[in-house]
């Protein structure tokens, strides 16, 4: 498939092959790369898998379905120690 | 005062405060040192000598380990937003939650792009087209930091939104106002330029231990003119930008002012505190001097808080206790119309719960007379709106000094090395090594004037920190907090080991 663009005809299959070509050369020449993308990835794991799964869920998503629930839930919380919650 | 357990809060607070200084050690050098890479490829692609280009590859390796280490510790702190500060999230999360997505995303599409080129991309593609993707990195890390400073920027203006008592969230009514809030305006410009003159001496740092160790000295030489020479003009840019940030903290922020000045008593014609010492028994209404001892520089703060040396600027009493020859507001006042906005809220809330509309609209009504002062319902006394003064007092002090001494050891360096006898001045190679732990201590020093100088707000005046996070017991956050620490602690080390390593290994030269 070609595209035209600027008066210049590309090839799309070309240009993603080299795209390609591009990034796998760059990924297999690394050097230090290597280790610093093994840190990337257990510090995601760590943090995605680990933390956000088990230790940090999203309180409001987690206890209620809706908008409007968690809309009143926070109206309930900002509100809760207003006298006229007090006297009730 | 909100029945909630304030050691949770205070948990809370510890841990948002560690993430984010962990997280500000790594985004200051992004912003910098990516600027620094292009302005030395810049300089290989325009001399074509070998040596600029084995300078700007061993400082875009360094830029990549930092980056590496540093990349998503932010996203830890969206983390807390969602367990810890749920109250806070809701209620702001329709402004930001897609502002800071979008920002994600374009910033990872920037970087999975031009970052590819930055580091795969020597002689594979074009000189020129490898160093626009250098330049393409520099300027989409800065502009990934726009939206999170806008937030915070918000944070301590809260302007173009409006609070809507039906669904419990601000609600954007102006777009431009938001991110051209003269806060946020002055906070990313005096954050990316401190992070630019912070990458600078990370640059003087490492080029002097090179210098002191007799190792790859012509390099160390070159970086080091180019570092002193973008270090100086960074600290002349945020010496502007402070002084627009505490412009902009003096009439938005009177009582932050105040608390990074030591000032109770207001006064026209006001001095600047050049340094001093506390007294730490002073409290706010007594009549103690807050200083033990002072050292000012008479009409400077009256001229940096509203540009005339004769005007008035309020201290923390006024501002607690009221002026009225000023026309300042006390805070007993502003808690009343607080308390009374509250109540209508709860009233609203009340009255939509048994379908009452008449009554729902009469709340909302009296609600919006006084919903400015929102915030001030939850407070208990009126000194319960002033911040600790001590911490944002030395740390605003520390932060200044060390701001004024950077410009002068940039023309230090720059001086001889146009001399050509740095190599000589031995007395000046060592302040160079440990002045990148200066710079981050300077940067660290900014965000504690910030954060903690705006207490106790979350958001200026309309919801204070305690009120902001999630009912949770304290227990749940202190095992997390540990863990962070635990986490960061390593990841720390690993940078440390790995940059250190890279360090002692050097730049191939004539590569």
């Amino acid at each position: 498939m070609k595209l035209n663009f600027l008066n210049r005809n590309i090839n799309l299959k070309a240009a993603s092959h080299s795209v390609y070509t591009f990034y796998k050369e760059g990924f297999k020449g690394m050097v230090l790369g290597k280790k610093l993308w093994k840190i990337i990835l257990i510090k995601l794991f760590v943090m995605f898998v680990i933390l956000k799964l088990f230790f940090f869920p999203n309180y409001l998503n987690t206890n209620f379905q809706t908008d409007e629930e968690k809309g009143n839930y926070v109206l309930e919380q900002i509100t809760r120690n207003t006298s006229l919650n007090k006297t009730k | 005062m909100l029945d909630v357990d304030l050691s949770m809060v205070n948990w809370a607070r510890a841990q948002f405060a560690l993430t984010a200084m962990y997280h500000w050690i790594f985004v200051p050098l992004t912003l910098g040192l990516s600027f620094l890479c292009a302005f030395f490829e810049s300089i290989y692609v325009r001399t074509g000598n070998k040596e600029w280009k084995s300078i700007t590859k061993f400082w875009m390796t360094l830029f990549g380990i930092n980056f590496a280490i540093g990349v998503a510790t932010g996203i830890i702190l969206e983390f807390e937003f969602g367990t810890n500060w749920s109250n806070y999230s809701w209620i702001v999360g329709d402004i930001f939650g897609a502002p800071l997505a979008i920002e994600g995303i374009f910033a990872f599409f920037l970087e999975a792009t031009f970052f590819a080129v930055m580091f795969f991309g020597w002689n594979r593609v074009s000189k020129n087209f490898h160093l626009f993707s250098t330049w393409m990195v520099a300027v989409g890390s800065n502009l990934s930091a726009v939206w999170i400073l806008v937030a915070n920027g918000w944070m301590q203006n809260p302007v173009g939104m409006v609070f809507n008592p039906e669904t419990a969230r601000f609600e954007m009514q102006n777009f431009f106002e938001v991110i051209f809030n003269p806060v946020a305006v002055s906070k990313f410009t005096h954050t990316s330029s401190s992070g630019f003159l912070f990458a600078c001496l990370f640059i003087l740092t490492i080029s002097c231990w090179y210098l002191i160790k007799e190792r790859h000295i012509e390099m160390a030489k070159k970086s080091i003119v180019v570092a002193s020479v973008f270090g100086l003009l960074s600290s002349a840019y945020v010496g502007f930008t402070g002084d627009e940030s505490a412009y902009e903290v003096a009439q938005k922020q009177p009582m932050k002012l105040a608390a990074i000045e030591g000032l109770y008593q207001g006064e026209k014609n006001a001095p600047i505190v050049a340094a001093g010492i506390l007294n730490m028994d002073k409290q706010p209404g007594d009549n103690q001097d807050p200083f033990l001892v002072k050292v000012e520089i008479p009409y400077l703060l009256s001229l940096l808080a509203n540009r005339s040396f004769n005007s008035f600027v309020p201290g923390v009493d006024d501002l607690v206790y009221g002026n009225k020859e000023e026309g300042i507001e006390g805070v007993a006042s502003k808690i009343t119309k607080g308390k009374q906005a509250l109540n209508d809220l709860a009233q609203f809330k009340q009255a939509r719960k048994e379908k009452n509309k008449e009554k729902a609209e009469q709340s909302l009504t009296r609600f919006k007379t006084n919903q400015d002062y929102m915030g001030y319902g939850y407070l208990n006394k009126p000194e319960d709106a002033v911040p600790s003064i001590a911490i944002p007092y030395y740390a605003f002090h520390i932060m200044v000094a060390l701001g004024t001494f950077f410009p002068i050891l940039f023309i230090a360096f720059l001086f001889f090395s146009l001399k050509g006898s740095l190599t000589q001045t031995k007395w000046l190679l060592p302040i160079g090594l440990i002045s990148s732990l200066l710079g981050l201590f300077a940067q660290q020093s900014g965000w504690v004037v910030a954060e903690v100088g705006r207490q106790p707000w979350a958001i200026n005046g309309l919801l204070p920190v305690h009120v902001a996070t999630t009912n949770l017991a304290a227990r749940n956050v202190q095992i997390t907090f540990f863990m962070f620490l635990g986490l960061f602690t390593l990841l720390l080390i690993a940078e440390i080991k790995i940059m250190l390593k890279q360090i002692s290994i050097g730049p191939e030269e004539g590569k």
